[in-house]
């Protein structure tokens, strides 16, 4: 790409990007740490989650000041807007994954005592997972300025919804099975939820690379497979 | 010469994605394969478009690019430059500008023009207004022809400004008021075009607003082609964007989409500064 006549400009967009990649290498951390806290029902890796989300948090803010500012003082025009408004929208995503992900190292903290149920253990951990590379690919997308990688990302959020519903019957039926149950299984049922919705912000961050590359949005309708909100699982 | 001097190919209006046109789709000037010579040196290459009525076209491009003499050859304003030459076929309204039985001074009272820098006659405000329906003959009467200057001053807004001196020197108004002044002229002898070679450039943010909410108004009724260096204005005020560059049209389409998604490379590097 042919450079920017006003240097400070180019300066400008690139630390856009870089704070953009700081953030999701953050959110990233963020999410693999909080499976590691639940699992190994470590409050002090919890607390440290809790603590390295506030970076996520005052990192959006700078980027949100900075878009504020640079739409105001250079007028941003065709790839330039797209890039600007772009990083905006994913810098928004990004805090969302961050607070999902302290949400999950907080509900380890509830659940420390308890048994884990090793199966179910391991199905939020695939979802995890699954989630991380799906985060990756995607940020990877971001810096490569790769429409095709985003929209593979984006089709692939279809696995992520599948185990989650698997999960979701899991859950429940483990609940069914002895009362003192239902809450662990809740605090487990957010934390799958939490992981299902880091697909759903993922999905929205390669939207936003698909459009911000190819200047249209990505035509077709995701294939949407959470069928959790019509599934119910009867005890007779 | 480099790939550049290749004819401009892209079929015109096939974009029309985000189109926030209000025209009624027919054209109002169609130009087809326009060259434009100053004696040996070649300012415009095969120039196609197609510019639809009762909308603002506003026209872009780095100075020298062509973009004002491909303006100027729409009311063959440059057959006043000696050495100048101009080929292939200009229609407005359908009918081609070069016809040798038409009347350049009819083409022109049809075909309005508003400068860089307001240039009103060294007279009163109302006689520079009266100064084209007198010359071609428009008015009936005295009364018509006071009805013909209070009306083209309340088209160009600036009739509560100035109708307690309306016999007081244009000259006398303020920048804003003496390019309103003109358009106020321009519009007199009722033209079905409006030419603006970057009507704003000397003015301050206020007055440039006015003249852009004039131009929004006035598109309800003219067509309007705009030459402009301000991407901004351009982004504002048309509903089409044409991008000129050595002489080439390099692409023309919706103004949303001419800034939020140009499909060349040289329009992608020009409004957004790339320049080098």
């Amino acid at each position: 790409m042919t450079e920017h006549t006003v240097k400070s400009y180019e300066e400008e967009l690139a630390l856009l990007d870089k704070k953009i990649a700081q953030m999701g290498g953050l959110a990233e951390q963020l999410l693999g740490k909080s499976l590691e806290a639940l699992e190994r029902r470590d409050p002090s890796l919890a607390e440290e989650v809790v603590l390295s989300d506030r970076m996520i948090d005052n990192l959006e803010r700078e980027i949100e000041e900075q878009v504020i500012s640079m739409v105001a003082r250079r007028q941003p025009m065709a790839d330039d807007l797209r890039h600007i408004m772009g990083a905006l929208r994913i810098t928004t995503d990004l805090e969302r994954i961050g607070d999902l992900a302290k949400n999950i190292a907080k509900r380890s903290l509830a659940i420390a005592d308890e048994s884990h149920p090793k199966p179910l253990m391991s199905g939020i951990r695939h979802m995890v997972e699954l989630a991380l590379s799906q985060l990756k690919e995607v940020l990877d997308a971001y810096a490569e300025r790769d429409a095709d990688k985003a929209l593979a990302v984006w089709r692939h959020d279809a696995q992520i919804d599948a185990m989650y519903n698997s999960l979701f019957r899991e859950l429940l039926t483990y609940m069914m099975e002895d009362p003192r149950n239902i809450g662990i299984s809740t605090h487990l049922l957010f934390g799958a939820k939490n992981i299902e919705r880091v697909g759903d912000h993922t999905t929205n961050i390669a939207e936003t690379v698909h459009f911000l590359v190819r200047g249209f949005n990505i035509a077709d309708d995701r294939p949407k497979d959470d069928q959790t909100s019509s599934t119910l699982i009867s005890s007779s | 010469m480099n790939e550049q001097s290749r004819p401009f190919e892209m079929s015109i209006g096939d974009s029309g994605q985000v189109a926030s046109d209000t025209s009624t789709g027919a054209s109002k000037v169609t130009s087809r394969n326009v060259c434009v010579f100053y004696g040996d040196k070649q300012a415009l290459f095969d120039v196609n478009l197609d510019i639809p009525d009762r909308s603002v076209m506003s026209l872009i491009g780095p100075s020298g690019c062509g973009k004002s003499t491909f303006l100027r050859s729409l009311n063959r304003m440059n057959d006043t430059i000696p050495g100048c030459r101009v080929t292939g076929e200009i229609k407005v309204d359908g009918r081609d500008i070069h016809d040798p039985e038409l009347d350049v001074v009819e083409l022109r009272g049809r075909v309005g023009m508003v400068f860089q820098k307001p240039n009103p006659f060294p007279k009163s405000i109302f006689d520079n207004i009266a100064y084209g329906p007198r010359i071609h003959g428009l008015a009936r009467s005295k009364s018509h022809l006071e009805e013909i200057v209070i009306t083209s001053l309340e088209k160009a807004g600036l009739l509560g400004e100035v109708k307690d001196r309306i016999h007081e020197p244009g000259t006398g108004l303020s920048g804003g008021q003496q390019q309103r002044l003109c358009i106020a002229r321009a519009i007199a002898v009722n033209p079905e075009l409006i030419l603006m070679d970057e009507p704003c450039s000397a003015l301050d943010p206020i007055a440039t607003a006015k003249i852009e909410e004039l131009i929004d108004e006035l598109k309800k009724n003219y067509c309007i082609i705009i030459v402009t260096h301000s991407m901004q204005q351009a982004a504002r005020v048309s509903q089409r964007t044409a991008f000129f560059h050595l002489g080439i049209l390099v692409e023309e389409g919706p103004t949303a989409e001419i800034f939020t998604n140009p499909k060349d490379k040289r329009t992608q590097d020009y409004i957004t500064g790339r320049f080098g």
